[in-house]
């Protein structure tokens, strides 16, 4: 018996001498959490034949890196990449981040007033819990040939002569969105919870009026893909890259910037509360921010990042579409998401209830 | 010795049951309960209260919500029985030896795909561009296509078929230890077909039928997939609230109230379903 575990305690240190050797002095393994379309295999393959780390990815959105982020307080993953404006609330509410060194990341591969913008916003107590990565904006995807002549705003997907043509998401970006085309600023009223409701009350009877207009409301890029692309809905609220991907199809259907602004967003490199894989995380930030790295997940992603010098090698016709969609006045006239402060959520999400279920 | 050896073997064989109930589902009601009872006093404070059960009751939409997937859920099981009795009888008792199997192996095979691919089936067929519209409009019903896609119907249609099988097998099961020689009997004595039905067949099968009924009730209430992807704008499921509120509104206080009221009231329910049709939950478990 005792000679059987002498033996067992024998090969179960040749296999962990060995495990270490191929995995070389400080191979770790990054488990990230992000965006599909942020990691692509050949990237994750150069990082590692690079540096010697191996990238685990996890797809998400927004809310489901909180919510996974939050059920295990900050552990399981070694770098997540939620918005800008969703660092604050939750760090304050739930501390699930730890803060960034900032002096560990090559500050001369970002794009300056990005950088320090979303620093600003991801700063709590002090501390900056951010650094951008991949930015776009949301705004109407439409068939022009349709609908170009009518939905210029969101608040023209109401119209009667593209009723039970349109779609939009039962979401945060769409109150967002109308209640800047119907004149009034949100982002203003963040701090002042009462004048907030007061919009959102306003945003959620145009909503319901608008309901009989609505074929339905989208969940996932795909479903909205299929529905455009069927022509079943001629313009929805969407991101950018969905209607430059739709363009590649049928040149009628872009994305077009609403008059009352296309919505900013910025998705971020944060570090969750319990990560323990720093060195690799901090090495995968400096390794995709270069510009020759970065153009790939440009291209992989369908929008550009915050690495300064990518766009020289961006590909011809995504530049193209960029263009075509954001001349120069629509470019200004980007709205960009302010940290949410926590507790506008559960206003939100009672309007957003009593539009879904009204008949 | 070998009492206490068939002791041992005993709970040997009950931890894999005891561990399934203690660690999957008393514990984690428990720390649901638990949480249900927090309320969200200011950033990162907590106090305990009852507040989230009040909203419940506060805003009506809340209970709205439950009284129509309720009713939906019902009226899914009633379709459910409707169809799936006429085919559990031929199954049964009408079919012969490798046909009864085939047919058994014809309510089966749906499910050796996922409940995604089957619902986006459904979408494929429905939907305005989809085969059913374009079949109407080729034989010249319509002249336009239609949207079958997006509402109640639809939900109905999906529920309706996700639940089958689990109405079937009770039933064939039950129905199968019936003595043909009964309802021979029936006939003898003068029974027309409907007084067999009534007087034998349905009194014998009522608890497949209830075991059945209760599962494919519980089935509906909870499905989360059919409702959302077939139900479009005004697919409102009870369901989709408590995802909502735990992963898109980061309030995990309400969305267990929600989950907690959802168990209870959904017991409710079957215990109302029992009482009426005189069964206990021991019989329809034979």
């Amino acid at each position: 018996m005792k000679s059987g575990f002498k033996f067992l305690k024998h090969t179960f240190s040749v296999f962990a001498i060995g495990a270490v050797a191929v995995q070389g002095a400080n191979a770790e393994t990054l488990r990230l959490l992000t965006w599909g379309g942020y990691a692509p295999d050949d990237v994750v393959e150069m990082f590692k034949a690079e540096t010697g780390h191996t990238v685990e990815v996890t797809k998400s959105n927004n809310e489901e890196m909180i919510a996974k982020l939050r059920a295990t307080r900050g552990g399981g993953f070694d770098l997540a990449q939620p918005s800008q404006d969703r660092i604050l609330g939750p760090q304050l509410e739930f501390g699930i981040y730890k803060p960034i060194d900032i002096s560990r990341i090559d500050q001369g591969q970002f794009i300056q007033s990005m950088l320090s913008a979303t620093m600003a916003n991801t700063t709590v107590e002090g501390r900056v819990y951010g650094v951008p990565h991949v930015w776009g904006t949301s705004g109407l995807v439409m068939d022009t040939a349709a609908a170009g002549d009518i939905v210029k705003d969101y608040t023209d997907l109401c119209d009667p002569a593209v009723a039970g043509k349109v779609s939009y998401r039962l979401k945060r970006p769409t109150l967002i969105g109308f209640a800047f085309a119907m004149g009034m600023d949100p982002f203003a009223a963040y701090s002042d919870e009462a004048a907030y409701k007061d919009i959102m009350d306003k945003v959620e009877s145009k909503l319901i009026d608008c309901k009989p207009n609505v074929k339905t409301y989208w969940g996932g890029g795909d479903e909205l893909m299929g529905l455009v692309r069927s022509g079943e809905v001629v313009a929805s609220m969407a991101w950018d890259t969905g209607g430059w991907k739709l363009n590649a199809d049928n040149p009628n259907i872009t994305f077009v910037a609403p008059t009352s602004g296309a919505l900013g967003w910025i998705d971020t490199f944060v570090l969750p509360a319990k990560g323990r894989a720093d060195d690799a995380a901090y090495d995968w930030i400096n390794f995709v921010m270069r510009p020759e790295i970065a153009a790939k997940i440009t291209a992989a992603a369908g929008n550009f990042t915050a690495s300064s010098g990518a766009d020289a090698f961006a590909e011809e016709s995504l530049k193209a579409r960029y263009q075509a969609s954001f001349p120069a006045v629509a470019i200004d006239n980007i709205k960009w998401y302010p940290p949410v402060p926590g507790g506008l959520e559960a206003i939100e999400g009672a309007v957003l209830d009593r539009v879904k279920a009204a008949q | 010795m070998t009492q206490m050896t068939a002791r041992l073997g005993f709970f040997v064989l009950l931890m894999p049951l005891l561990l399934w109930l203690a660690l999957l589902i008393i514990i984690p009601h428990i720390d649901m309960f638990l949480l249900s009872l927090r309320e969200r006093v200011g950033v990162g404070e907590y106090e305990t209260s009852f507040a989230n059960y009040l909203i419940l009751f506060t805003e009506p939409l809340y209970i709205w919500t439950f009284v129509r997937t309720a009713v939906m859920s019902v009226l899914a099981t009633a379709i459910t029985l409707i169809i799936a009795f006429p085919v559990s009888i031929y199954i049964a008792k009408i079919a012969q030896g490798r046909l009864q199997q085939i047919l058994f192996m014809l309510c089966l095979i749906p499910f050796y795909v996922s409940e995604l691919v089957r619902t986006f089936g459904w979408m494929i067929l429905l939907r305005e561009t989809g085969i059913v519209s374009n079949f109407v409009q080729w034989v010249g019903i319509v002249d336009r296509p239609v949207e079958f896609l997006y509402n109640d119907a639809a939900i109905m249609v999906g529920l309706v078929y996700t639940s089958m099988l689990f109405m079937v097998v009770p039933l064939v099961t039950t129905l199968e230890s019936l003595d043909n020689s009964v309802i021979e009997a029936g006939y003898d004595l003068g029974g027309s077909t409907l007084s067999v039905m009534r007087e034998i067949i349905i009194p014998h099968a009522a608890p497949g039928i209830m075991s059945g009924c209760i599962v494919v009730f519980m089935l509906s209430l909870g499905n989360y997939l059919t409702p959302i992807m077939l139900g479009g704008k005004d697919s409102l499921w009870f369901t989709e609230m408590i995802y909502n509120q735990f992963i898109v509104r980061f309030n995990w206080e309400l969305g267990a109230a929600f989950g907690f009221m959802l168990l209870v009231l959904s017991s409710a329910i079957v215990w109302a379903m029992l009482r009426l049709t005189g069964q206990t939950l021991a019989k329809t478990m034979e």
